[in-house]
């Protein structure tokens, strides 16, 4: 998979994944002249600043506005345009839920929202700015595609892969510093989860930063004589039911995890393949049903329950499950 | 092109014809918005028949004018306008609301060639138009956005953000129409949440306003083509217009916001029209 080799270091690099778009949008303006950025105040926060030096022609700033920033952008598709909006995404698919459900999902726009500061690890800011239904929310909508990439260089891949499809996407990014986990060589599909570690008693399906936890947690089982695998599942929907499902055959026993709610994000996408077509024990590592606060990032991450150790001890449990 | 008194008076058969449609589709759909469509015939026919630069054989031709319809819900006078114009049969016209139709309830763009958008929830197609003029602008393209809206969609903040944006970006490629017949569903507008003055409002936000009687095909013809002229500002032209114009039991009850006539009424409603048309 030609991960980071660096990726089980204690120094391992961390950027955020939000910087990662900026970078893709630049290099998908550059590759498609339709490319324009529609940003609602918050145009160097969502990484955006870049794209709108280059390309100021291309750029529209809507002000505070989240419905104005879907529904203007939903006019520039119907106009021929590739509108990237960028907020964060408690605002935008938060705010605006219903427009981009009507005038971008049901119109079948190429628009591509962008949902940064996603999650608990928001930090300080506290719940009102940590998305953690986002997920659920654009995933219950027919026509968009979800995607929620696991570092910095895999947003940028996404982004650039999101700019080529003529769909309406949504991406999920985090303002934090989150390990680098992949390298430019790391294969990146729209559709496609991944394998990033083999294992044959159990698989962790990961998305977004939990997918360095689910690495960290599978390392530390092999010297307990556990073998698990890791999926790395960026996109939510479509998901890819042949690589779940050939996982469950295989290991009989999945742990998902994901910094959102336990309901209707990657768990419930999980879990509705698996009931449906082979089910297996399974364990939802995720936001037990609560909203955040303030806080440094990591320990969010811990006193939530978003940590290597849960992810371990829910593999615990697949276990005791399956062998009964 | 200066219009004579008689191709005003053909506008005005269309309209009339239009109307008459808009009572035999809601008759045949049993449900539906009676009020609203009847009102902006009179705009319809100067759209379809004047305004719009548009091709009914062609309805993705490129160099065409854009018509959003933000207020979905009255698409019975827009479906009328259309099948009259050529776009579909008039036939089809008693699809409305139907399983399988291409007419749908509020009106999907991907249901029916012509349909620039979907639209119904209120307050999100004046944001549209706006999207729509900027691509045009980055493109130096030619056509223009039109946007209808209502008087009732003013109260979603939507449309607010809408109108600092377009004042922001000195939209003169796109105009704005507001059908101001004072009711919406839960009674005059101006009792459920009072909006006058709007005329002051827009030209507070640095557009251009236009006020005209709706009915008055002379008046609608020339603020459009006036519109055009303004350079540097969005123009809103304010549309006076009775809610169920030409149906005297209809005529200003915001009771018919959101009903069909029943036979005998869409008869007596028929009967009348027929009448006027004459």
């Amino acid at each position: 998979m030609n991960l980071n080799s660096k990726l089980f270091d204690d120094g391992v690099e961390q950027i955020p994944s939000r910087n990662g778009f900026g970078e893709g949008l630049v290099l998908a303006a550059e590759e498609n002249e339709q490319v324009v950025g529609l940003c609602a105040d918050l145009t160097e926060s969502t990484r955006m600043q870049a794209f709108a030096e280059k390309f100021p022609q291309r750029f529209i700033e809507v002000g505070v506005a989240e419905q104005n920033l879907a529904t203007v952008a939903a006019g520039m598709a119907l106009g021929g345009k590739i509108p990237f909006i960028a907020s964060y995404a408690t605002f935008s698919p938060g705010r605006n839920w219903e427009q981009i459900r009507t005038t971008i999902c049901y119109n079948d726009v190429p628009v591509k929202i962008i949902g940064s500061h996603a999650g608990v690890s928001v930090g300080p800011d506290g719940a009102t700015h940590q998305a953690l239904e986002d997920i659920a929310m654009m995933r219950v909508s027919p026509n968009v595609v979800v995607v929620s990439p696991a570092d910095s260089i895999e947003a940028r891949k996404a982004t650039l892969a999101i700019a080529r499809l003529n769909k309406p996407c949504y991406l999920r990014l985090s303002r934090d510093k989150v390990p680098v986990i992949t390298t430019n060589t790391t294969p990146f599909e729209i559709g496609k989860a991944e394998v990033f570690y083999e294992g044959k008693d159990a698989t962790i399906v990961a998305t977004g930063q939990m997918v360095y936890r689910a690495l960290m947690a599978a390392k530390e089982l092999e010297s307990s004589k556990i073998s698990v695998r890791v999926i790395n599942c960026h996109t939510i929907k479509p998901i890819d039911q042949e690589t779940i499902l050939k996982a469950a055959k295989e290991t009989g026993a999945i742990v998902s995890a994901e910094e959102h709610q336990v309901t209707g994000g990657l768990g419930g996408a999980v879990a509705e393949v698996l009931s449906q077509n082979y089910p297996v024990p399974l364990q939802i590592v995720g936001i037990e049903d609560r909203f955040g606060e303030s806080g440094a990032p990591n320990e969010l991450m811990e006193k939530f329950g978003l940590t290597k150790n849960a992810i371990i001890k829910a593999i615990m449990q697949v276990l005791r499950m399956k062998g009964k | 092109m200066t219009l004579t008194d008689t191709d005003y008076r053909k506008l005005e058969e269309k309209a009339n014809l239009i109307r008459q449609d808009i009572i035999k589709m809601l008759l045949e759909a049993g449900s539906g918005h009676s009020a609203g469509p009847l009102g902006m015939a009179d705009i319809f026919a100067a759209l379809y028949f004047n305004i719009l630069k548009h091709d009914p054989a062609k309805p993705d031709w490129e160099d065409r004018d854009r018509l959003i319809l933000s207020n979905g819900h009255i698409c019975p006078v827009r479906y009328a306008a259309m099948a009259h114009a050529g776009y579909f049969p008039i036939s089809e016209l008693k699809t409305l609301r139907k399983l399988g139709s291409r007419l749908q309830g509020h009106p999907h763009r991907g249901a029916l060639p012509g349909i620039e958008t979907t639209s119904g929830p209120l307050g999100s197609g004046l944001s549209q138009a706006i999207g729509l003029a900027l691509a045009g602008r980055i493109d130096g393209a030619k056509w223009r956005v039109i946007c209808l809206m209502s008087d009732g969609e003013q109260d979603e903040g939507n449309t607010w953000e809408a109108v600092m944006l377009a004042s922001k970006y000195k939209l003169h490629n796109m105009t704005a129409l507001m059908d101001r017949n004072n009711i919406q569903i839960d009674g005059f507008t101006e009792d459920v949440m009072p909006l006058d003055s709007l005329k002051n409002k827009y030209e507070a936000f640095g557009w251009y306003v236009l006020e005209i009687d709706g009915h008055n095909m002379e008046e609608i013809i020339d603020a459009f083509s006036q519109a055009k002229a303004i350079f540097e500002k969005p123009t809103l032209i304010i549309a006076h217009t009775i809610p169920g114009k030409g149906v005297d039991f209809m005529e200003n009850k915001f009771e018919w916001h959101g009903k069909p006539p029943n036979k005998e009424e869409a008869e007596l409603a028929l009967k009348q029209l027929q009448k006027s048309g004459e």
